[in-house]
């Protein structure tokens, strides 16, 4: 620090040091200060870069394909024998869009349910129990999920449909709608809970009950922060792997019935992208896969901002 | 509407009885009250059922697992052909991984986090950056899994390795992180930034002493948060870390294969041969969520103690 400190009583040190050293001390501020606004900056830039690599790498990839086989075919066909050079991924979409509103037909009426019950009804003893373990369920990994899948859900299923092996959409329905209930519910709850106070004293002072307050009322004004929850679940449900390998069954198959063991888009990748060599249709057939998920995530995010600015315009 | 007395007394939101003795009773609000009744029971059930679900899958997992549990299977090596495997280099790898991860992703997310709290003016290139960082959140796992494997086996060609996992993984965290910090940053109050700009203090110098200092808590909670969803995280792994360890305990080797608890827990259920294998993959989940419920809860655990001392 700087010379004069030193004849300085311990009592006006810290004063006299931010005096009397202060054109030193003043540039390094000024100095840091500069230095960390470039640093902020260069953070936010790497993760625009991030983003940049996700979409150069696997589309760069995934674009190989289409020099190889037509669109028409990867699209349109049901046939994926990669063994064969058949690379028709439709039964993967097609499953994938079934899962994804299996999932949502199962999960959306018990979330929201949990969300009225957590912001409407429930006393605050039990809104501060509720909420911290749905907290908790996020916390658990798919894997896990998977697993209970496996050895619970599915022996289940197999006594109560007496299918023999009891995986498919079903099964990675049910696992999937546990998964995506604490996004969905916590988000649809703080949607309700913004709903202005006064909605709710008008409706009731009209005498109604508190249901027809909810189902009325608040559910129709909260309406846009519900269906952004649903799609922030559908996101999820939509990139989750694990979880659904482990139950689906890993057959490359339409899924005819609740039961046909199938395979999803994220299933199928995770299952065959390490036996494949780099330079080969196969692994360009599952980039694309991969490309179409990222696809498929980015709209559903651009619904959320259109619903999001047109929420913040009413 | 006779008796007015009742009237201040209970509120609507408590329930109908009030109402009913007040207003005359005509078919339709008795029909109305009732079905709020049953609506109300109806809602109270499902809170129940999916709380008891919740608690019975935790309770599940922990039980089969850790009553088993032995200090042994968590040091050993595990067995391919043997009973009596264990987890520990799977487990060290897990934490190793990890460290890595946040090593990485907690400077950069956290920066990035504070820039569009603090700095990001409100114009379209903020709005860009927040698409960027909207869209990186939305992207799932297993598409970071095929980057790591595109990055660094293919382009720099070192095959699956602990590096590779780490880095993925903190790939996958870095929107998180941004976003938790964005949030806890925003939350602190404009007025004590105004008394540090007022004594002189550069932004920056503001944004270390007296804004970080006051988000603290909420970062801290929010990278926790992070660190349990990459513990548990697997399908990034499995692409780009590997189903294999070097077969060494104490391995900080960044370039050897780094197979996770997590991935050890699909490779023990799909793949493995020993006929225990049931009972490692009973044991390694209930480590698992053990310990994802450790980062979750232990960590937040001070700050909870510290928020009542202040008399929160």
């Amino acid at each position: 620090m700087g010379s004069p400190v030193h004849n300085l009583t311990s009592r006006a040190k810290g004063n006299a040091v931010a005096v009397s050293a202060s054109p030193k001390r003043h540039s390094r501020h000024l100095l840091s200060n500069t230095l960390f606004r470039y640093y902020f900056l260069f953070s936010i830039l790497a993760l625009c870069l991030v983003l940049g690599l996700v979409i150069l790498f696997i589309g760069k990839t995934a674009l190989l394909l289409f020099g190889q086989i037509s669109p028409l075919d990867f699209f349109f066909s049901f046939n994926w024998t990669p063994e064969e050079e058949a690379f028709g991924a439709a039964a993967f979409i097609v499953n994938t869009l079934s899962l994804t509103a299996l999932t949502l037909l199962i999960a959306v009426p018990v979330s929201v349910g949990m969300a009225v019950l957590c912001a409407e009804i429930a006393p605050k003893w039990m809104k501060n129990f509720i909420r911290p373990v749905l907290d908790l369920l996020v916390g658990i990994p798919s894997i896990v999920y998977g697993y209970l899948g496996l050895t619970v859900l599915l022996p289940f299923l197999r006594r109560a449909s007496g299918e023999g092996l009891g995986d498919g959409l079903l099964a990675a329905a049910l696992v999937l709608a546990l998964m995506v209930l604490p996004t969905i519910c916590r988000i649809s709850d703080d949607a309700i809970v913004s709903v202005p106070r006064k909605y709710r004293d008008a409706a009731y002072a009209l005498g109604s009950t508190r249901l027809q307050v909810i189902f009325r009322v608040v559910l129709p004004a909260a309406k846009r922060g519900i269906i952004s929850a649903v799609i922030l679940g559908m996101t999820r449900a939509v990139g989750e792997t694990m979880a659904v390998v482990m139950v689906i069954g890993n057959t490359p198959q339409l899924a005819k019935t609740l039961f046909t063991p199938s395979s999803v888009l994220t299933s199928n990748i995770v299952m065959q992208i390490s036996n494949v060599e780099f330079d080969s249709t196969w692994n360009y057939a599952l980039h694309m896969m991969a490309f179409l998920l990222l696809l498929i995530s980015f709209m559903l995010i651009l619904v959320i901002r259109i619903l999001g600015r047109k929420r913040r315009e009413v | 509407m006779s008796g007015s007395s009742s009237t201040g007394k209970g509120h609507p939101v408590k329930g109908g009885r009030t109402q009913a003795m007040e207003f005359s009773r005509t078919r339709y609000t008795a029909r109305a009250q009732r079905r709020n009744k049953a609506a109300t029971f109806g809602f109270y059930t499902l809170g129940f059922l999916v709380m008891l679900l919740i608690f019975w899958m935790l309770f599940t997992i922990l039980a089969k697992g850790l009553p088993a549990l032995s200090f042994d299977f968590l040091i050993k090596q595990p067995e391919e052909i043997d009973p009596g495997g264990g987890i520990g280099p799977v487990l060290f790898n897990s934490f190793y991984i990890l460290f890595i991860s946040l090593l990485i992703s907690v400077p950069i997310g956290i920066g990035a986090g504070i820039y569009m709290a603090e700095y990001a003016p409100d114009n379209a290139f903020t709005g860009a950056l927040r698409i960027c960082v909207e869209s990186l959140s939305s992207v799932p796992s297993i598409v970071f899994g095929l980057l790591g494997l595109a990055i660094f086996a293919e382009y720099f060609d070192v095959g699956l390795t602990i590096l590779g996992g780490g880095v993925s993984l903190a790939l996958l965290n870095l929107p998180m992180l941004a976003r938790v910090t964005e949030e806890a940053v925003r939350a602190v109050p404009g007025e004590i930034r105004e008394a540090g700009y007022a004594l002189g203090m550069t932004k920056f110098h503001v944004i270390r002493k007296v804004v970080l200092p006051v988000a603290l808590s909420a970062i801290i909670t929010g990278v926790c948060l992070v660190a349990g969803r990459a513990f548990g995280e697997s399908a990034v792994i499995i692409l780009t870390a590997g189903l294999s360890t070097s077969g060494e305990m104490w391995d900080f080797n960044l370039f050897s294969p780094g197979e996770t608890l997590a991935v050890h827990l699909w490779y023990v259920q799909s793949e493995a041969i020993v006929e225990d294998a049931r009972q490692i993959a009973d044991k390694s989940a209930a480590v698992l969520v053990f310990v994802v419920l450790l980062i979750n809860l232990a960590f937040r655990l001070p700050l909870w103690f510290g928020k009542r001392r202040q008399g929160h």
